[in-house]
């Protein structure tokens, strides 16, 4: 049997539907045994490499390897190595958790007393044992996420794929589901999972690549990454316009750089090291002087900065345009 | 990063390149999804109840609202003439819940699990398929039991009746795979929805209500040609009930016809649903 290194090969993968090229040379290797982001925007093609990677979807040119087999050739034997979960939970929803599961497992040919000791096993895995025998319907869309992932690792894959697995779950449905894929890794399971989200990247992945237009456009970890758009800044905006120079003193004397400010928006923002000196400093300035201050937050580059900055499209408007400003609470990022 | 295995699984998971026995697991892989089929009627009898709603009020509204209006030519009861046509207007209905499982699987993904799975790909279909039967037998079942409360009977004995309801199922297996077929085509469940719209005149202009005698000439041809008016006057014939057969070839062969209709359907739908569902991968 095949052991290569690398749990996904892909070489200048190529998909066109008419004149579209959903993916345009696309370049990817998965060491086993890590966690790799796919970062991008809506359209990016995302879900086409990972669809075609699943073996769903033939490729028009290049070359992929999936668990050391070729997934044009030998698709069958992709199969019983990967597990998939796509947008949406694609669980039953009228049949129990635990009958999910069951179906599921026959389905992987597992034996039926196998495929009952596998389903206890995963229910217990993702903390369903509770809900296991209530009909899918009444779980949440955490508890459905984690059925879904449940039911892609009955035959313990080496690659699991996941494809924006928390796209319209709540905070905490998220979580739910960032410590399932969290607990899959620990056991060495290999996972792509694609995200339009820097931060779910940034909370799970050891490395992030970033695609646009079917092209992987940057190939890092996530730290390396959030340098090149350089890492936190911090955020003023003041409630009197004529204030904003007084702001911009202040944030230049913790700024890492020259602030930009913004007449309009009312708001001066520049790159931090210190991140919570910074914030302290800056409230205390801005208080002694008497100015008064609408917002005032650390903010974490976001995908649209790192895209901004890898595709040079700086079109005009300032990269704090969008409303993300985080809070000063903002907890430490802690990849798994 | 670690990469010991969970300790659970080398030990019980099944060798990952076995045999692969793919007659076997055809038939095996139809059988679980033909399970997960029984086990949504258990899980959810009132679906049966909705779904045959509105077949139970046409009893009611054509039986004993229009009834009495309604006249079968060549004379009879119009009840014992209704019944066999709502039968057969279930079935004929029936493809729209074919078409909105299939759309519902494929919106939510269920669909491309199984495709991502080492499972036979043909027990997706094949397993729709026989589930559908399943359920075509127990709405047909109530379907007959209402009928008799009202006072309809088959005269023609035990064969001939169950004769009558195979003709049914036959017709019912063949409209899968247009279900199928449309189920892979529409893009949403509105849409699949508005499949009613080709339903209600499929189950309408046949003979299932009227007598296509009593149509407009070029209404009654159509409604004459159509496989259902077939399968629901051979039915008709088996229950010994009142059946209305004019003179054309069509109407005087309608049971040959109840029988070369589904099978036609099924040689032309069959092959295009199959190669619908391969065209998922382009
Ligand atoms: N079946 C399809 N037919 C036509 N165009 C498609 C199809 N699937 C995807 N595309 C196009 O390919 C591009 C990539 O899509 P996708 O892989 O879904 O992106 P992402 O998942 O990153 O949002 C998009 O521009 C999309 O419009
Ligand atoms: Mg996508």
């Amino acid at each position: 049997m095949p052991t290569p290194q690398a749990a996904i090969l892909a070489e200048g993968l190529q998909k066109r539907y008419g004149e579209k090229h959903a993916l345009d040379g696309f370049d990817l290797t998965v060491p086993r045994g890590t966690v790799y982001g796919l970062l991008g925007p809506n359209g990016a093609g995302k879900t086409t490499a990972v669809r075609i990677l699943a073996t769903l979807l033939r490729l028009d040119g290049g070359r992929a390897q999936v668990a050391g087999f070729d997934v044009t050739r030998e698709p069958r034997k992709v199969r019983r190595r990967i597990g998939l979960t796509g947008q949406h939970a694609a669980v039953d929803e009228i049949l129990t958790g635990r009958q999910n599961l069951r179906m599921f497992g026959r389905l992987f040919h597992l034996g039926s007393r196998q495929a009952v000791r596998r389903a206890d096993e995963l229910l217990e895995q993702f903390d369903l044992t509770e809900a296991a025998d209530k009909g899918v319907k009444a779980y949440s869309g955490g508890m459905r996420r984690r059925l879904d992932i449940a039911a892609s690792m009955l035959l313990a894959p080496v690659v699991l794929f996941m494809d924006e697995p928390t796209t319209g779950l709540d905070p905490r449905g998220r979580n739910e589901v960032w410590n399932a894929v969290r607990s899959l890794v620990a056991e060495g399971t290999t996972v792509l999972l694609t995200t339009q989200y820097l931060d779910e990247a940034d909370q799970l992945a050891d490395r992030i690549a970033v695609i646009d237009s079917g092209r992987v456009i940057a190939d890092d970890t996530p730290v390396a990454l959030k340098s090149t758009v350089g890492g936190d800044r911090i955020e003023v905006v003041v409630q009197d316009v004529a204030d904003l120079p007084t702001a911009h003193e202040a944030v230049r004397r913790v700024a890492s750089a020259e602030p930009d400010s913004d007449d309009d928006a009312r708001r001066v923002h520049a790159p931090v090291r210190d991140r919570v000196a910074a914030l302290t400093d800056v409230a205390r300035t801005l208080q002694d002087r008497g100015v008064d201050v609408e917002d005032l937050g650390l903010r974490r580059p976001t995908l649209d900065d790192v895209f901004l900055l890898l595709t040079g499209g700086r079109t005009g408007s300032s990269p704090a345009a969008e409303p993300s400003a985080e809070s000063a609470t903002t907890k430490e990022g802690t990849p798994a | 990063m670690s990469t010991t295995s969970h300790p659970t699984r080398s030990a019980q998971l099944p060798d990952l390149d076995g045999p692969d026995r793919p007659i076997y697991w055809a038939f095996a892989d139809c059988w679980t999804i033909v399970r997960r089929g029984l086990t949504h009627l258990i899980r959810q009898p009132s679906n049966i109840a909705w779904q045959l709603g509105f077949p139970i009020v046409s009893v009611l509204l054509f039986g004993y609202v229009f009834g009495s209006a309604m006249a079968v030519p060549g004379g009879g009861d119009y009840r014992e003439f209704l019944m066999p046509g709502l039968f057969g207007m279930t079935m004929a209905f029936g493809f729209m819940n074919t078409a909105y499982v299939v759309v519902l699987e494929g919106t939510k993904g269920v669909t491309d699990r199984f495709r991502s799975m080492p499972m036979a790909s043909s027990a997706v279909v094949t397993g729709r398929g026989v589930s559908d039967i399943i359920t075509a037998a127990v709405d047909l079942a109530v379907l007959a039991l209402t009928a008799l409360v009202v006072g309809w009977r088959s005269d023609g004995g035990a064969l001939a009746t169950f004769a009558a309801f195979g003709l049914f199922l036959l017709l019912r297996f063949a409209l899968i795979w247009i279900g199928v077929l449309l189920g892979l085509m529409v893009p949403n469940e509105e849409a699949a929805g508005n499949l009613f719209a080709v339903a209600f005149p499929f189950a309408m202009i046949s003979s299932a209500f009227v007598a296509p005698s009593l149509m407009p000439d070029w209404l009654g041809t159509l409604a004459a040609w159509n496989p259902v008016s077939s399968t629901v006057t051979a039915a008709r014939e088996l229950f010994g009930n009142p059946a209305a057969v004019g003179d054309s070839w069509i109407e005087q062969n309608a049971m040959l016809m109840a029988v070369v209709w589904p099978l036609i359907i099924t040689a032309v739908f069959l092959p295009l649903a199959v190669r619908r569902f391969q065209r998922l991968s382009r």
